[in-house]
């Protein structure tokens, strides 16, 4: 066992673990918080595979962008803490049923296939190819996107504007 | 040194983890040495400003009494109150701690010590600022105060949207190095200052002094904006000590607050850093090295650490000195001076400086 496999473990276990407490939790910002774990354990595995850029996007976006404004909401929504949060077993034995043959057909799907595997080569940077093919290769996708951005932003802020007047 | 552990240790596992912790033990002792220097020359700033002496007991002039206080801290009870939410309430300072720490190994030192030489560098320097909002947003929540609560959002609010010019700016410094890597950045700006990025660059030619008045106008407003980002006077806000007791940090006693403390410090060198090695040449000495001159190789990576930790130190005595001059902002002139003036401000420049490196 190499060094890589065991941090591979201990990021998936942590995202595993923290995702499983995020649906399991009583308190919904604790949930939150088990979030930025969960967010947190996916990064690291991005980065395992190569994708440095993506990792990183990973934790600007998620734990800088969307979980503070999740918590933003959560916390300045008043008696959220009060909220019952439904939990408990319903329909046991449909529910078993449904994911053992989910599992099975996975698990039978990863043992058939015969997956074509080459050496891993891990990439040693990945921003300036990424860059080079935004602005190629993708260039109508990120243009559309960006438009979609922009129309996102004049929205946000004109719908904030009225709600002053 | 990793095969010498794996004869100690006889395996090859422990000894790779062993070299993985090692190498981050020169950063940490950094830090806390920092620190402890730091707290004492922010009391002996404060002091001078004000016509005072500051501390004079322990040792000489005093150098000795951050020692003597952070003994004192470790020794305090550390008091968890009943209302808090105890888990998170202990996570959160190793939370803002630890992100503060993992930026630390993207700086480049010297040209031979690098903690992470990895190719995002700045760019994850800013997600994990991002971060450590988190970690505040937890620490003001856990304690069930709604004063802590009241300063752990302010200091999220303050944050994120200060993000927004750092983000910028940086993403014209990436344009004009045309890299991510903070050594790479360091080494397009070696040799004598005039290559540094607040004098244009080492490029030569009409762009060079074309860029240098935008880089300049860059260097203002990331130097504002990151000074924001730290919570720092005359942006301190989330601890305005008049209105908030503490801000998020008011229940953390002993070596809990201690952890705040440590990363709030970091960050002061953390930004002086960053501005210096955008724009003020990184471990670059200003009119070459003393080694190449008397051909001594070992005494270079010395210099280097002497005038990147000389340079980062400026940048710490000047927000020291902001600090004990200038009065806290009001909300509504915090939010004012982020999105009406240096938001526009850092787009035009992004736009100027693109224009100028296509010609």
């Amino acid at each position: 066992m190499s060094i890589y496999d065991l941090i591979f473990y201990l990021f998936a276990a942590i995202t595993v673990l923290s995702a499983l407490m995020v649906v399991s939790s009583d308190n919904i910002v604790r949930s939150a918080f088990y979030l930025l774990a969960t967010f947190f354990g996916v990064s690291g595995l991005y980065v395992l595979l190569g994708a440095d850029f993506v990792a990183v996007t990973q934790i600007m976006v998620y734990i800088g962008g969307i979980l503070i404004l999740l918590l933003f909401g959560v916390m300045l929504t008043s008696n959220i803490t009060n909220v019952e949060i439904k939990k408990g077993m319903k329909n046991v034995i449909p529910a078993i049923v449904g994911i053992g043959i989910f599992l099975a057909a996975t698990i039978s799907m990863m043992t058939n296939t015969n997956w074509k595997t080459q050496p891993g080569e891990i990439p040693q940077t990945t921003s300036f190819e990424l860059g080079k093919l935004l602005i190629t290769d993708y260039v109508l996708v990120f243009e559309l996107l960006g438009i979609l951005l922009l129309i996102a932003l004049i929205g946000a802020a004109s719908m904030a504007r009225k709600e002053q007047e | 040194m990793q095969n010498y552990l794996t004869e100690i240790f006889g395996n090859e596992l422990v000894a790779e983890i062993t070299v993985y912790v090692l190498n981050t033990i020169p950063v940490l002792a950094f830090i806390v040495l920092f620190v402890l220097f730091a707290v004492w020359l922010e009391r002996k700033v404060s002091a001078h400003m004000q016509d005072r002496l500051g501390p004079m007991r322990v040792g000489w002039h005093g150098v000795l009494q951050t020692v003597a206080d952070f003994l004192k801290l470790v020794q305090k009870e550390d008091i968890v109150a009943d209302a808090n939410d105890k888990a998170l309430f202990n996570i959160a300072p190793f939370l803002v701690f630890v992100a503060t720490l993992a930026t630390y190994t993207m700086l480049p030192f010297t040209s031979i010590f690098v903690g992470s030489n990895a190719d995002v560098g700045i760019f994850l320097v800013l997600a994990l600022s991002g971060a450590v909002v988190a970690g505040i947003l937890m620490a003001g929540w856990a304690s069930n105060n709604k004063y802590s609560l009241y300063g752990s959002l302010r200091a999220a609010a303050q944050i994120v949207s200060y993000e927004i010019p750092t983000a910028l700016v940086v993403l014209t410094m990436i344009m004009v190095y045309g890299t991510m890597n903070l050594g790479d950045v360091t080494e397009a700006q070696t040799s004598y200052f005039w290559n540094w990025g607040i004098f244009g660059g080492a490029g030569l030619g009409l762009g060079k002094f074309l860029l240098v008045p935008f880089m300049f106008v860059a260097f203002i407003i990331l130097f504002i904006s990151t000074l924001a980002e730290s919570n720092r006077t005359p942006f301190d806000l989330p601890e305005s000590e008049s209105e908030l007791v503490a801000g998020f940090n008011t229940e953390y006693s002993g070596i809990k607050f201690s952890m705040f403390f440590l990363a709030e410090f970091a960050n002061m060198f953390l930004i002086g850093s960053i501005l210096v090695i955008f724009f003020f040449g990184g471990y670059n000495s200003p009119f070459g090295y003393f080694g190449n001159l008397i051909g001594v190789d070992w005494l270079i990576p010395i210099e280097q650490l002497f005038w990147f930790i000389g340079k980062g130190m400026f940048f710490v005595f000047i927000s020291m000195w902001l600090r004990w001059t200038l009065p806290r902002v009001r909300v509504d002139q915090l939010m004012t001076i982020c999105w009406k003036y240096l938001i526009p401000y850092a787009f035009f420049n992004l736009l100027i400086v693109g224009l100028i490196l296509l010609i």
